[in-house]
């Protein structure tokens, strides 16, 4: 009983026939062999496990990878363009973002999302964004200041451009 | 966390998708956002045999106000609603209850027709649209009937959609005049649903109270509407006297619900007070 789908991730167009009870993050990691895409609680209030799917973040666990037909996905691993780091993971990187790291490659999708949305945020509004994203390890406050390092690198990238 | 094995369909059309409700009836599941539905599937508390992937049908995904209503696709997601310019402007009760909604990555999948078909007793958007004193149109075999959202909301988890039956749209008149909107929640602080949502919708002429509407999540077994508070409201001064005399009636005959975090009356304190500070919030607000 599998069902052929067309997805493309990180540019790479995949098909493929999949169970249609496969969870996009299983497809993701055994299929297609990302593994920078963690599984934290596979119930959905971890946040682990989010890519961005046609530009959405969403959790990878509570999506079955049939629905994503025709859908290209953004995964941790696709998001350092041509080998140049994302700034959030630059901000990540210069603010110890992290500690174990396992929530990061979730947290640095989810914020990517809220930079796109809202360029200037303040540290409230990235501890709202960042709800559905839960970290035991570094009490978030440099996460927060890795979001807005990034914001800032951002900024400064398009005021260049202009 | 694996579910039952299924097969998967996706409807392209609102037609398509109920002539396949009526082939497989019972066996199948209609899929909007899957963010009440996936994780219900996982823990094989639903086992459905056919999936009707409805959540592609371009035409139920839609927020436009014609002829003096409000028209919101049932396929429309949270963050649809959350980031809509046209709802800031005529009806920022449906933004603001957005935001305060599950997380960013809930927001971008689950849909408002999946969570009003789904009535969960401590979700958001069921507050909301008793106090727009919204229509809920369901399409069927037969074709289609209005309900309102009164009249919607039966019982846990149970609705007024029969078997066969999708819901299409939520629909309420266009708030007019002086208004003021507010919505106020007290989260669970692990599942982020409401312990107590109070969601309220005043329209106000020359300080006195015109109209009100209030719906409250959480507290029953089913959202309601709390029409004590209503009552206490129409025409009246809207001081603080009588907000707080309102807000009283916030629970009036209802059964509150009990469980390891919040006893029945723990949650009808919290009705009382948040309605309170809903109505205080719209109030500000009206203009
Ligand atoms: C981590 C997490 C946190 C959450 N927090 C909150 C919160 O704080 N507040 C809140 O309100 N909700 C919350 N939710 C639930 C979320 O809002 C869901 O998106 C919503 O309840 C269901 O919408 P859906 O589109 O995902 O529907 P689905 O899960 O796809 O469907 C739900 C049910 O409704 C049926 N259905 C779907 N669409 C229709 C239709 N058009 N006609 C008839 N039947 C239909 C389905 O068959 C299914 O039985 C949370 C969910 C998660 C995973
Ligand atoms: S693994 Fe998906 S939210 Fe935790
Ligand atoms: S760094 Fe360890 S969980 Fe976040």
């Amino acid at each position: 009983m599998k069902t052929k789908i067309n997805v493309t991730v990180n540019g790479v167009s995949h098909q493929g026939e999949v169970e249609p009870r496969m969870l996009l993050v299983h497809y993701l990691r055994d299929a297609l062999n990302l593994t920078g895409t963690h599984i934290g609680c596979e119930t959905s209030l971890c946040g682990a496990c989010t890519v961005l799917v046609d530009g959405l973040a969403v959790k990878s666990c509570t999506l079955f990878a049939v629905q994503l037909d025709g859908s290209k996905v953004t995964t941790i691993e696709g998001l350092a363009a041509e080998g140049k780091l994302h700034p959030v993971q630059e901000g990540f990187w210069e603010h110890h973002g992290l500690q174990c790291g396992y929530c990061t490659p979730g947290m640095i999708m989810t914020a990517a999302q809220i930079l796109e949305r809202n360029p200037d945020p303040s540290d409230e509004e990235i501890r709202h964004g960042l709800e559905g994203n839960l970290c035991r390890c570094t009490g978030y406050q440099h996460i927060v200041q890795a979001v807005q390092c990034a914001a800032k690198k951002m900024k400064s990238k398009t005021a260049v451009a202009r | 966390m694996i579910p039952t094995q299924f097969e998967y369909v996706a409807a392209k059309s609102l037609d398509e998708a109920l002539s396949l409700l009526g082939k497989h009836k019972d066996d199948a599941k209609l899929l909007a956002g899957g963010h009440s539905l996936i994780p219900a599937m996982k823990l094989r508390l639903a086992q459905p045999q056919v999936l009707i992937d409805i959540s592609r049908i371009k035409d139920l995904s839609y927020i436009r106000e014609e002829k003096g209503q409000v028209r919101i696709g049932s396929m429309t997601t949270h963050y649809q609603i959350e980031s809509s310019d046209l709802l800031r402007r005529i009806c920022p009760l449906l933004p603001e209850t957005a935001t305060h909604l599950g997380d960013v990555q809930v927001r971008n999948k689950g849909t408002i027709g999946g969570s009003l078909a789904h009535s969960d007793p401590a979700a958001d958007w069921p507050a909301a649209v008793l106090a727009l004193d919204a229509e809920i149109v369901v399409a069927g075999p037969k074709g289609e009937r209005a309900i309102k959202a009164d009249k919607f909301f039966v019982d846990l988890l149970t609705t007024a959609l029969e078997q066969g039956e999708i819901l299409r749209e939520v629909r309420f008149n266009t708030p007019q005049g002086t208004v003021g909107q507010s919505y106020v929640k007290v989260r669970h602080p692990a599942s982020g649903f409401a312990v107590v949502g109070v969601a309220v919708n005043l329209s106000v002429n020359g300080g006195k109270c015109q109209s009100a509407g209030v719906g409250i999540t959480g507290v029953a077994p089913k959202a309601y509407r709390a029409s004590g508070v209503e009552k206490a409201l129409q025409g009246n001064a809207l001081d603080a006297k009588t907000l707080s005399v309102a807000a009283a009636h916030a629970s009036d005959g209802v059964d509150a619900n009990t469980d390891l975090f919040a006893s029945g009356e723990y949650r009808r304190h919290l009705a009382e007070v948040y309605t309170r500070r809903a109505l205080g919030t719209a109030v500000s607000r009206a203009k």
